[in-house]
């Protein structure tokens, strides 16, 4: 069994990448901190998820339908209860997280290939649900989100540093980077401590946790509605930032979305997923630019390009990190990383592949 | 009574579809334990190439037989180039594969042909036959053959041909098979040629009814999942049947439950996959699972 290894935490770099976060939206457009936001939203339901496949090792391949399920929630409250939105964020969020939680259940008695069977079924299915229920979700059409206005302070604050006043999209971005910060924190917290190491020891070997006194039910449950509640979160504040919710809002190919996310940022990490939204965000957009929008090249070509680039360019990645970089791209980084060291440093003793300077593994404290 | 029978009989015509995707899917599995959620992609790659050579002028059956010849190769090629070097590696990471995959294959196919929705050519006629007062149409009769001849075709060459029999050895005990002289990663790759030529049966004779289209296959794929869990992963057989009672019941369940109506019918599959899995996870005829730990 693999030695569980925990650097310690580099705490600059946490607050280096949170300083960038709080300034960033002061020197980029109002659009572009949109664009941002939905990074940060999708960071936040890849956590989630990451915490389900990579710490727990169960395969969902529906959290998109968990995204529906707590954008709805926030809407639906807010739309026919005039409830504050932000109110509605943590009820978004503990509502689906119970969803996810009974979810969980009947989940313990499936194999991670079943699991993964049902939860595929459930994220194609699920816009069709949505539509059911017409009178309350608003039916095809969804239900339009009035954003908030910033409040009076945070203005005033952001006019001081910029000389603008605060959009309501830059306001999203905040309460936005809020939700993330303190989700990820979180999530750092429970995958460091007693219940990451149960679902570690789940994930690697069932029975051998069982053995060992790990309640393998109630933490694979848990993780299950621990993820739910993030991806509930992560909904709610996607329908905030998008400005309505509707069933097509939430297809498969968001839930394919979030896989990516989790494989490409690295599985069982926690910056991997801030890394890995940023990379499934922007890639699609990106991609789709991938053909010049140059007279001679016909409409029809970049129609075309605009539309499958996504889907090619995500395949491509799913499959190459899979099989090139299982632990994606911040594995690739810490090795990369690791063997930049272990150069800088000198060869160190080959016979043992210690370094002079010092040991390569901290213990974990407790 | 009629209006029932009739259901029942177009019913058995879709089964027919789902079963072969289903026993396309029950393949893989039994190859390698794995559920290749990029089947239905595969399938509907497949029907573009074949509406292709159909609008060259080639005529619908002969580009059905060259289809499948060509999806064969295909579903090798995959199985080389993208299963082959991740072979042993957990489940998870095969299912991201393949759901990478099925993403991969379905843009190529819009970036190829696009999104327009098209309409693809039924050998049959519209027609139907009146059979002791219940009007079948030719073309539900047309796929019930197809898909016949397909399955016959699947179940003679895995039970009646030594390239049947060491197929099924090298998936059920690849060990031994590999003492025995069997290649067993060749093996994988044929099982994932046939997996894929089955499929692009299902998907030329499920595009005359839908459209054709590069998400043609993301419903079809469901009801295909829900046939073979149905029917036990591991049955060719139990995929059959599962097909076929998948198939009826949604047509019947569309007709006749007035909460289900049209929309809701791929919720009919759904709730199939997780009924049959909470229920009785081996199906019909799978065998219960006994693990060593």
């Amino acid at each position: 069994m693999q030695r569980i290894r925990v650097a310690q935490p580099r705490y600059w770099l946490v607050g280096v990448v949170v300083l960038f976060f709080l300034g960033f939206p002061t020197v980029i457009s109002s659009f572009l901190a949109s664009e941002w936001a939905q990074a940060l939203i999708l960071a936040i339901a890849i956590m989630g998820l990451n915490i389900l496949v990579g710490y727990s090792g169960q395969l969902s391949l529906g959290h998109g339908a968990f995204m529906a399920l707590g954008a709805y929630v926030s809407a639906i409250l807010a739309h026919h209860y005039k409830m504050d939105y932000l109110v509605t964020i943590p009820i978004a969020g503990l509502t689906t997280g119970l969803v996810g939680f009974l979810f969980g259940i009947p989940a313990l008695r499936l194999s991670a290939l079943y699991l993964a069977l049902a939860t595929f079924a459930l994220a194609v299915v699920s816009p069709s649900l949505i539509k059911r229920p017409a009178g309350l979700t608003g039916g095809v059409q969804g239900i339009l989100v009035v954003q908030p206005d910033p409040p009076a302070t945070a203005s005033s604050v952001f006019a001081a540093l910029t000389g603008t006043a605060m959009t309501s999209d830059q306001w999203i971005y905040y309460v936005t980077l809020f939700c993330a910060v303190v989700l990820f924190w979180v999530a750092w917290n429970v995958v460091r401590h007693r219940p990451g190491r149960a679902m570690r020891a789940i994930r690697d070997g069932e029975v051998a946790a069982a053995a060992s006194g790990v309640n393998v039910a109630g933490f694979k449950t848990l993780a299950f509605a621990l993820s739910a509640f993030y991806a509930g979160v992560a909904g709610s504040l996607y329908g905030l930032s998008t400005g309505f919710v509707s069933p097509d809002t939430f297809p498969v190919s968001l839930s394919i979305q979030l896989l990516v996310g989790v494989v490409v940022g690295g599985l069982a990490s926690i910056p991997g997923p801030l890394v890995g939204a940023i990379s499934a965000y922007f890639l699609p957009i990106e991609s789709s630019q991938w053909v010049p929008s140059q007279a001679w090249i016909p409409t029809q070509i970049v129609t075309t390009v605009k539309n499958a680039g996504p889907a090619v360019s995500y395949g491509v990645i799913l499959i190459l990190i899979m099989i090139f970089a299982p632990n994606g791209l911040v594995g690739l980084a810490r090795t990369g990383y690791a063997a930049l060291n272990r150069r800088l440093r000198g060869a160190g003793d080959r016979e043992t592949g210690h370094t002079a300077a010092e040991s390569q593994t901290v213990s974990e404290p407790d | 009574m009629q209006e029932f029978l009739q259901l029942v009989v177009s019913g058995i015509a879709t089964g027919g579809i789902f079963a072969s995707l289903a026993l396309a899917l029950v393949l893989i599995y039994n190859a390698m334990g794995l559920v290749n959620f990029a089947q239905g992609e595969m399938a509907m790659f497949a029907t573009f190439v074949a509406f292709t050579l159909i609008g060259r002028g080639v005529s619908f059956w002969i580009a059905f037989p060259v289809t499948l010849v060509l999806a064969f190769a295909g579903g090798i090629l995959v199985q080389r180039v993208v299963i082959k070097p991740v072979e042993r590696a957990p489940v998870l990471t095969l299912v991201i594969i393949t759901l990478g995959l099925a993403t991969l294959v379905n843009g190529l196919a819009g970036f190829a042909w696009g999104y327009v929705p098209r309409s693809f050519p039924s050998p049959f006629s519209p027609d139907s036959i009146d059979l002791a007062g219940v009007f079948v149409g030719y073309r539900d009769l047309g796929v019930i053959a197809v898909s016949g001849i397909v399955l016959l075709a699947v179940y003679v060459l895995l039970q009646h041909t030594t390239v049947g029999l060491t197929l099924r050895a090298a998936a059920h005990h690849p060990e031994a098979s590999r003492l025995l002289g069997v290649h067993v990663s060749w093996m994988l790759a044929l099982g994932w040629g046939l997996a894929s030529a089955v499929g692009a049966a299902s998907g030329m004779m499920v595009a005359p009814i839908l459209l054709l289209e590069p998400n043609m296959m993301q419903s079809i794929i469901i009801y295909a999942f829900a046939a073979a869990v149905l029917g036990g992963i591991e049955s060719p057989l139990g995929a059959v049947v599962g097909g076929l009672i998948v198939g009826v019941t949604i047509n019947l369940a569309g007709a006749y439950l007035p909460f289900v109506g049209g929309d809701l019918q791929l919720a009919v599959g759904l709730a199939i996959i997780v009924g049959v899995l909470l229920l009785k996870p081996n199906g019909l005829f799978g065998r219960a699972a006994v693990r060593r730990v």
